[in-house]
């Protein structure tokens, strides 16, 4: 299993916490997925209300680690900010970083992301940098300290896979000691399967499982998908050719 | 004297931020919080006293991708 910063993870699967129809549907895909790590974040309490601690009380029960992000923060210093409140809530150093450059496709920010993550390194944060497949861009947040990379798969929320996958490939043959992981844009166990069969360490996706018809069903089946992706890697895949080479035999057949 | 919480305008009395949580009802909630965008830790809470004006954020723990 990768290990993000000293710690070993007990799964590749890293799970949302968002958008579920119940707290108890969120529940039973957690414990169906396996899922080791849950991603969560911090928000307003809407008037006297006791939802956050609800909340709280829910993924505590899980047993699972935290990683807390900074959603929907568009500049550094939001996001830093954001990221200190988050690791006092949480009781964590961990900090999924999201500094969002454009609000239609909810694309990194790469020059806040760098900024940022340099920041919170130097504040003894552990960072998790939601970023894009740039190489550039990949070692910049390497250079301030970021000991994990997360490039997007493709946009937040679209499910549409493995957008790049050049990109990905490059990243991961750039990168071979850096754990990465595929964050974002997955809508289907295939494309996580892909993510580890391209030898990435982990995925992390929500929606995909969420707003699936039956979640739960949906966590077991990205559950499966990335371990037959990771057993995949590592037994050495054959490499794909152009031209068809027969697999039975030639030699021996009749001539008829 | 009126601050803001949360984006909404409050008349308080509390003179500290650890005040304002207590006059809220969440003294004993896990909740984090800044003043004018600056995080203020639990231990500062109390010897961080509020001005006419304040823009306070309190957080709680929320869902999340």
């Amino acid at each position: 299993m990768p290990t993000f910063y000293s710690t070993e993870v007990t799964s590749r699967l890293m799970l949302g916490t968002a958008q579920y129809p119940s707290p108890a549907i969120l529940a039973d895909a957690f414990r169906r997925s396996g899922a080791g790590i849950a991603t969560v974040s911090v928000r307003r309490e809407a008037g006297g209300d006791q939802a956050g601690q609800d909340f709280w009380a829910l993924i505590r029960d899980l047993g699972v680690a935290v990683l807390p992000n900074t959603a929907g923060c568009y500049s550094a210093r939001e996001a830093v900010t954001t990221a200190q409140m988050a690791r006092e809530l949480f009781d964590t150093n961990w900090i999924k970083l999201e500094v969002i450059g454009h609000a239609d496709t909810l694309q990194p920010d790469p020059f806040g992301l760098v900024d940022a993550a340099a920041k919170l390194t130097e504040d003894g944060f552990e960072v998790f940098p939601y970023c894009t497949e740039d190489l550039v861009l990949c070692e910049r947040l390497v250079e301030v300290g970021c000991k994990v990379l997360m490039p997007w798969g493709a946009p937040i929320g679209t499910g549409l896979g493995l957008n790049n996958i050049y990109g990905l490939r490059s990243l991961r043959a750039h990168f071979p000691d850096i754990p990465l992981v595929v964050d974002a844009g997955l809508g289907l166990p295939s494309h996580a399967a892909q993510a580890m069969e391209m030898g990435y360490d982990a995925v992390l996706l929500n929606t995909a499982v969420a707003k699936a018809g039956n979640p739960v069903a949906m966590a077991r089946a990205f559950a499966l998908a990335v371990e037959a992706g990771a057993l995949a890697a590592g037994a050495d895949p054959m490499d794909a050719r152009d031209m068809a080479a027969p697999s039975t035999p030639v030699f021996g057949k009749a001539i008829l | 004297m009126k601050i803001i919480v949360n984006g909404e305008a409050l008349e308080i009395r509390a003179p500290t931020l650890a005040a304002l949580l207590e006059e809220l009802g969440k003294g004993d909630a896990k909740v984090a919080t800044s003043v004018n965008e600056a995080f203020v830790s639990k231990t500062q809470r109390a010897d961080h006293t509020l001005h006419e004006g304040d823009r306070v954020e309190i957080l709680a723990p929320r869902q999340g991708g």
